[in-house]
């Protein structure tokens, strides 16, 4: 390759940012731009779920003091990157990219990086009561609706509903969530595991209507109703029901666009060779578990993704092969009513779990850690209430029981 | 290299001892430990571990 490559990332979050860092690192030459729908620098969304939730509740919060607290360090020197934010993605048009502007761009490579945007119900109504939690603008005007003693259905009992519940709690609301399956996380943590946090979210005051959904909210009072008639008194109701991935824009491109973006080891998307995907859009197979590409929306995917893909665009500009293999660790953190889950591998591929420390009726006061196994072997590694040091071991452990080489 | 990690914001999640064993560790009361000068040959690995920061705590000068 003689000119500087030219090289587009679609997303202005953690994935976009890391992968920018990432590929000038190894092309210094590379002329990167960087295009963010919305109009804030790359921040930290865990938060917004947490502590940040909390602060943006307080009587007079100071927004702008909270945001400066989650903007993401970055390695980028100044001006290195053409940041382009508050425009979105609008459509491919052969090898250029359109945006929301009216700006084209040309590229040699693309990546995608835009992540996730929240399921809604489909119901209309009641608009001014309901929420969503995705970005920051989306947690100002929750935090202003989180008033001490209000009453809060959380549609949706996965992470995001069940760390927010615990948030609310804390802020002094009366909270209900409503889990169309068995337990909240019965599908991230597995039914044992899932029913211990059930208890503790209980035992916390907050009231869990499991294998029930929402199924109208009425405009003229503050109804929610569920799918078996019944009415919740609700001031405000915040949707936890999973993410889309934001393709669209992609429609056009030659990607496998089904679940995400469809790529190989290498995060080339299948069917359109001068696309990469990184972070929670990025669908791959991990050979720590096997041949299925997966999309895994945890956190710490944009900055293992992130590199894979700026390896993956440096090879080729130089003409050597990736290196094969690709098989990040997968891990995941939540914290629910001053109780952090912590865990390493796959817990939602499990077939069983196995306590291997601690009792799980004391979940929330004594550590706990469970190993969670598929055909026999170790696939994942989960400690509730667990310091670190006390995990450490056995996350070196998993891994060595899910190195490829062991595995097969 | 210099390594800082702020520990008015760290909420040990341990993120960084798995990313750069050699640089940060725990000691026997749980506590976090890290080598505040650290040689360039391990750039990549702090790199790693002030990305994998979920408090985004370690500051790398």
């Amino acid at each position: 390759m003689t000119a500087a490559p030219r090289i587009t990332i679609v997303g202005a979050s953690l994935a976009g940012l890391r992968t920018a860092e990432a590929v000038l690192a190894a092309l210094p030459e590379a002329r990167v731009t960087m295009v963010g729908a919305e109009r804030y620098l790359p921040y930290n969304r865990p938060p917004l779920s947490k502590d940040a939730a909390e602060a943006l509740a307080a009587p007079g919060a100071d927004a702008a003091a909270v945001f400066e607290r989650l903007v993401l360090k970055s390695r980028l020197a100044t001006g290195a990157v053409d940041m382009r934010l508050g425009v979105a993605a609008e459509a491919m048009e052969k090898d250029a990219l359109r945006l929301s502007d009216g700006t084209v761009l040309r590229h040699d490579w693309l990546v995608a990086a835009t992540g996730l945007r929240p399921r809604r119900l489909a119901l209309r109504g009641a608009e001014g009561r309901r929420f969503v939690l995705r970005t920051f603008d989306e947690a100002v005007r929750l935090g202003h609706a989180m008033r001490p003693g209000a009453r809060m259905v959380v549609a949706g009992g996965g992470f995001i509903g069940c760390e927010i519940a615990a948030t609310a709690r804390k802020l002094g609301l009366h909270v209900t969530i409503v889990e169309p399956m068995e337990q909240p996380m019965i599908g991230a943590l597995g039914p044992r595991v899932a029913a211990a946090m059930a208890a503790m979210h209980r035992a916390q005051g907050v009231t869990i209507l499991a294998g029930r959904s929402v199924a109208a909210v009425s405009d003229s009072d503050s109804a929610v109703i569920l799918d078996d008639g019944r009415a919740l008194e609700a001031d405000l109701m915040v949707e936890a029901l999973g993410s889309h991935p934001n393709v669209e824009w992609l429609e056009g491109s030659g990607a496998d666009l089904s679940n995400g973006v469809l790529c190989d080891n290498r995060l080339i998307a299948q069917g359109a060779d001068r696309l990469l995907a990184v972070g929670d859009v990025a669908r791959f197979p991990n050979p720590l578990f096997g041949p299925a590409p997966r999309r895994v929306e945890h956190w710490c995917v944009p900055g293992q993704t992130a590199r894979r893909a700026a390896e993956t665009i440096a090879a080729c500009e130089t003409g050597r092969d990736p290196e094969p293999g690709f098989a990040p660790m997968p891990s995941f953190w939540s914290d629910q009513h001053g109780t952090r889950l912590q865990s390493f591998g796959a817990p939602a591929l499990a077939e069983a779990a196995e306590v291997i420390s601690g009792d799980l009726t004391q979940v929330g006061t004594e550590p706990v850690i469970v190993e969670y196994h598929r055909g026999g072997r170790p696939v994942a590694v989960l400690g509730l209430g667990a310091p670190p040091a006390a995990l450490a071991p056995h996350r070196a452990r998993l891994e060595r029981a899910l190195s490829p080489e062991t595995v097969e | 290299m210099k390594v800082h990690v702020d520990m008015s914001i760290c909420l040990l999640h341990g993120q960084c001892v798995i990313a750069a064993p050699e640089v940060f560790s725990f000691d026997d009361e749980g506590q976090l430990q890290w080598l505040a000068d650290v040689d360039d040959g391990l750039r990549a690995d702090v790199e790693a571990a002030a990305d994998a920061c979920p408090e985004q705590a370690i500051r790398i000068d």
